[in-house]
């Protein structure tokens, strides 16, 4: 199950990435021609190229029923893995376009290169089948994210982000790939799809199997922020610039999640018992944690920090259900989370840059002085919450059927009671948009182009996939069915 | 293919919710206009499917339906029948009268109406639906915008706490409900949501007995039932009127109704089980909320606490689970609906005159608004059961479908009735009649025309009912008949 080594149609397999090496060329180019003012297109550039990246994918790189695994068995050129390269993409021209009118951010050529890098490495890694093709993918996508939230130097919160990023992170890589080499030294093959026969036969000790597995939970439940591995978020989410913690937060996370779901449900699937519930537990923990946490939270940073630890535990709700039913929810949940959490943040790093703080209590009017935004806000909010009709609805419900069909009734218990303390906090944001007058309620809150386009945009999105539900449904339908 | 009139009448408040968000914030009259233009129309359109439901073919009309996600079996599937035909007037003439009695909202009135009419679309989705998903997508649009109306437009001293305690509580019943119907569905195997299949799915009894309080209890929060009811007053209280009216009026219906819809008549043994202590419970309702509303000294509290009781009235008929009994719930329903909106109107109108709603010291007030008087004399007579008014078509029945199968609960329950006219009285004694405070002569004016349309119309429906009772029985009667098929009896 190696795979041909090489054939020229596999170029078109890894076109997406191809075209991402295009945009960060050109936006190098550009970074040199153009002075420091007319930098400011380079967001655009590089959103529009994003764009047309995916437009082209669509059309001539899409992977058909038929999974195969290609450069030598390093990717598996599938479904699954495409679809959340999408995603990644999205996130990441979503997240140019933002930053595009953020000053310390948006003129600075590096600070799109960095984003790519981050984005190329996410893209291998959803469709990476092989253990070192995973572990390069996972450093490609770390080491420039850690940059990225240390980019604002002056800024001692945002080094700090950086720095802590980076040392979690380079901790819990080392432990992830302490459990590859105990893998590759018991089984003699790096290739994911491989080592099911292996663990299949049963000739290593569980114990082995079992302590491998679980080092390398530990560096993708850091990568998702899941318990116990969640503590970085808030200080990270709240350091980092805005828009570098969306793109955190969301495609970063998801990227964990394609890379969980490929490890767990196809090399270790003789070993669903065992994740089955280390996973259970680790989700309830989560949720519940990110969820009681969050409702102390002054800064709204932090709060959708916590929020988005308790978004990885109401996802792994998927992983947990182990059904193809539980996938689909998952990638379901996450293309619509992305979505959702993107417009959040990108909300808030409108408010930012108009007031400066990111406290909750400084939102306070913001219903008077931009009824747009604050309509925004709750779109994004209210679908963070699961309330239809936005999409955060669908893929609650989605994600709760999937533990029913299995008969985890309590865990969908305890996660439906974990959605009524987010709906709390949740609201809690819209009361002071909402409800509270403040002093600068006659200054506007000035959008610019690109946050108006984006905003609109993902706003729509969200209403789209909580309404317009089955081409969603059914394109995280036919990702899941490709895994196996 | 026939005219989509289910669809027109959910869609034409949301549709009319962002047409009214693109008018220009400064544009207050227009925004008026618009609001009433839209809620007229609902009106319009409920009371024509209303009326033209053809009694003597029965079974659900005016069905469309929409496949959703077929992967799973979701579709949009609406149609009418005698149980939510009445409902959909109801929402129509109380969307209409609220508009009418929120005229004089000036804090963004834009968005206030926004917010309204998306709830008025969640709340006519949940009635016509059949599709168990359907449901509640509209269920939970019904939930959010309260929270919004009440915390912003709210009563400043308690909206904060009300609004989140009332969201919370809805919030944790539909979930709770919501667990329940994915259960159902996976336990039916079917494939599908249609509650029309999932009606003949076959549950075993274990699983019916297992599941039928997670639905029932889980809908019932909405409908007050004891003792999750705690939030319904306080709500009532902290909302502004017309939202009160919506509240009251047609939310609380929302949960009696679905809670009938995919409790009873979806699991239909578990119902038979589980009913008998359910009716202690609406009987607490009944009794104990009368008996609270009858030592309040505020106003609005008075007629929040005789909501939660005649709520229970409500639920009470339906746990007798016989023929009368829910005839007289499906009426009750739409009875105190108007009639709840019609309070809810007064006192709102009451208070903005005299700023205060402590009943010691209101007084008189029948010299200065002669028509809020006489209205709330009308809605009076309907809560205490008057012959003559809608209250007797509805309650009679009630009590009778009580008496049949449990006869002490009956004998208990009527208690509330007495209990109720001394409330009523009182209130009508203190507010209405008496002199009028010095504090008020020259400070307490007349209400606008557009408040008096409101309360005639009101009250005119609650007397039609009242004389003429063959223009909906006959409707509820063939809705109850299909219950009592799925019951097994009858």
């Amino acid at each position: 199950m190696t795979g041909t080594i090489f054939s020229p149609q596999m170029f078109f397999a890894i076109f997406p990435e191809l075209f991402l090496l295009l945009i960060g060329l050109i936006i190098f180019v550009l970074d040199l021609i153009l002075n420091k003012e007319q930098r400011k297109t380079l967001g655009w550039v590089m959103a529009f190229g994003l764009i047309l990246d995916i437009g082209l994918s669509l059309l001539i790189a899409k992977p058909g029923t038929e999974s195969q695994l290609i450069w030598g068995g390093m990717l598996r050129f599938d479904r699954l893995g495409f679809i959340f390269r999408m995603m990644f993409l999205f996130a990441a021209a979503i997240t140019a376009l933002f930053a595009t009118n953020l000053d310390q951010l948006g003129r600075r050529g590096e600070f799109y290169i960095l984003l790519l890098g981050s984005t190329l490495g996410m893209c291998l890694m959803a469709s990476s089948a092989d253990i070192i093709m995973l572990y390069l993918a996972i450093e490609t996508t770390s080491i420039p994210l850690y940059v990225l939230a240390g980019f604002l130097k002056d800024d001692d919160k945002s080094t700090e982000a950086g720095f802590k990023y980076m040392l979690f992170g380079a901790m819990t890589s080392a432990i992830m790939l302490y459990g590859f080499s105990l893998i590759y030294g018991f089984s003699g093959t790096t290739n994911l799809y491989n080592l099911v026969t292996f663990v299949q036969q049963g000739q290593t000790s569980p114990f082995v199997l079992y302590g491998a597995l679980s080092l390398i939970l530990v560096g993708f439940a850091f990568k998702i922020s899941a318990f116990p591995l969640h503590f970085w978020a808030p200080d990270v989410y709240e350091g980092a610039p805005t828009m570098i913690s969306g793109f955190l937060s969301t495609a970063s996370k998801a990227a964990g999640f394609s890379v969980l779901a490929r490890v767990l449900m196809v090399s270790f699937t003789q070993l669903t018992p065992y994740w089955v519930i280390i996973l259970a537990v680790i989700s309830i923990a989560t949720m519940t944690i990110g969820n009681l946490l969050a409702l102390a939270q002054k800064n709204i940073k932090r709060l959708l920090a916590y929020s988005s630890i308790a978004h990885a535990g109401y996802a792994l709700i998927g992983l947990v259900a182990a059904s193809e039913l539980g996938l689909t929810g998952l990638i379901f949940y996450l293309t619509v989370y992305i979505v959702t959490n993107l417009a959040a943040f990108g909300a808030v790093a409108v408010f930012e840059k108009t007031s400066g703080s990111s406290e909750i209590a400084s939102f306070a009017g913001l219903s008077r002085r931009s009824p747009w935004l604050a309509i925004m806000m709750l779109v994004s909010f209210l679908s963070l919450a699961g309330m239809p009709p936005f999409g955060g609805f669908v893929i609650k419900f989605s994600v709760f059927a999937a533990a029913i069909q299995q008969g985890l009734i309590g865990l969908a218990v305890i996660a439906v009671l974990n959605s009524i303390i987010g709906l709390y906090y949740y609201l809690t944001v819209l009361k002071v948009i909402y409800l509270y007058r403040s002093e600068d309620e006659n200054i506007p809150v000035p959008m610019s182009k690109s946050f108006v386009l984006g905003l609109s945009v993902l706003s729509i999105g969200i209403v789209l996939m909580g309404t317009v539900i089955t081409p969603w449904f059914n394109m995280a339908q036919m990702a899941a069915k490709s895994l196996w | 293919m026939q005219f989509p009139i289910l669809s027109f009448i959910v869609f034409t408040p949301i549709v009319a919710a962002l047409i009214i968000f693109l008018i220009p914030e400064n544009r207050k009259a227009e925004v008026r206009v618009a609001a009433l233009a839209a809620a007229t129309f609902a009106l319009t359109l409920s009371a024509w499917a209303y009326f033209s439901y053809d009694v003597s073919v029965g079974g659900y009309q005016f069905v469309e339906q929409v496949t959703w996600l077929p992967a799973l079996g979701i579709s949009y599937k609406v149609g009418l029948d005698g149980m939510n035909a009445p409902l959909i007037l109801l929402t129509g003439i109380v969307m209409f009268t609220g508009v009418l009695i929120s005229w004089g909202i000036d804090d963004r009135p834009r968005e206030f109406f926004t917010f309204l009419f998306i709830l008025a679309t969640g709340v006519f989705g949940v009635f016509v639906s059949l599709d168990l998903f359907m449901l509640f997508f509209f269920y939970e649009i019904a939930v959010f915008p309260m929270y919004l109306l009440i915390s912003i437009w709210g009563w400043k001293e308690t909206r904060e706490y009300a609004a989140m305690k009332l969201t919370l509580y809805l919030f944790v019943g539909s979930v709770i409900a919501l667990v329940g119907a994915i259960a159902m569905y996976f336990a039916a195997g079917l494939g599908t949501f249609d509650m029309l299949q999932l009606e003949h799915a076959g549950f075993s009894r274990t699983f019916q007995i297992i599941w039928f309080p997670f639905v029932f209890i889980g809908f019932g929060v909405l409908g007050g039932i004891f003792p999750f009811h705690n939030w319904s007053p306080d709500g009532h209280v902290a909302a502004p009127t017309a939202v009160s009216m919506f509240h009251a009026g047609v939310l609380m219906k929302l949960g009696a109704f679905a809670a009938l819809r995919v409790g009873v008549m979806l699991l239909p043994e578990g119902a038979k089980v589980h009913m008998n202590w359910i009716i202690l419970l609406t009987l607490v309702n009944v009794v104990y909320g009368a008996f609270i509303a009858s030592v309040q000294t505020d106003f609005k509290y008075v007629i929040g606490f005789s909501s939660v009781s005649h709520m229970g009235l409500v639920l009470m008929g339906f746990a007798t689970l016989s023929k009368e009994g829910m005839i007289g719930s499906g009426i009750q329903m739409f009875s105190h609906g108007v009639m709840t909106a019609l309070f809810f109107a007064v006192v709102g109108m009451v208070y903005d005159q005299a700023h205060t709603r402590e009943i010691p010291k209101l007084g008189g007030f029948r010299k200065v608004m002669p028509m809020v008087a006489i209205a709330f004399i009308v809605g009076g007579l309907v809560s205490m059961g008057m012959p003559g008014f809608s209250g007797f078509i509805a309650e009679f029945p009630i009590f009778m479908g009580v008496w049949k199968t449990h006869p002490w609960i009956a004998i208990v329950a009527a208690i509330s009735i007495v209990i109720t006219a001394s409330y009523i009285i009182r209130v009508i004694g203190k507010v209405f009649y008496g002199s009028l405070p010095q504090e008020f002569v020259g400070h307490v004016h007349d209400v606008t025309v557009l408040d008096k349309i409101a309360l005639v119309f009101l009250s005119l429906i609650l007397i039609t009912l009242g004389v003429f009772p063959g223009w909906m029985v006959p409707l509820v009667q063939s809705g109850v008949q299909n219950i009592l098929r799925l019951l097994g009896g009858a």
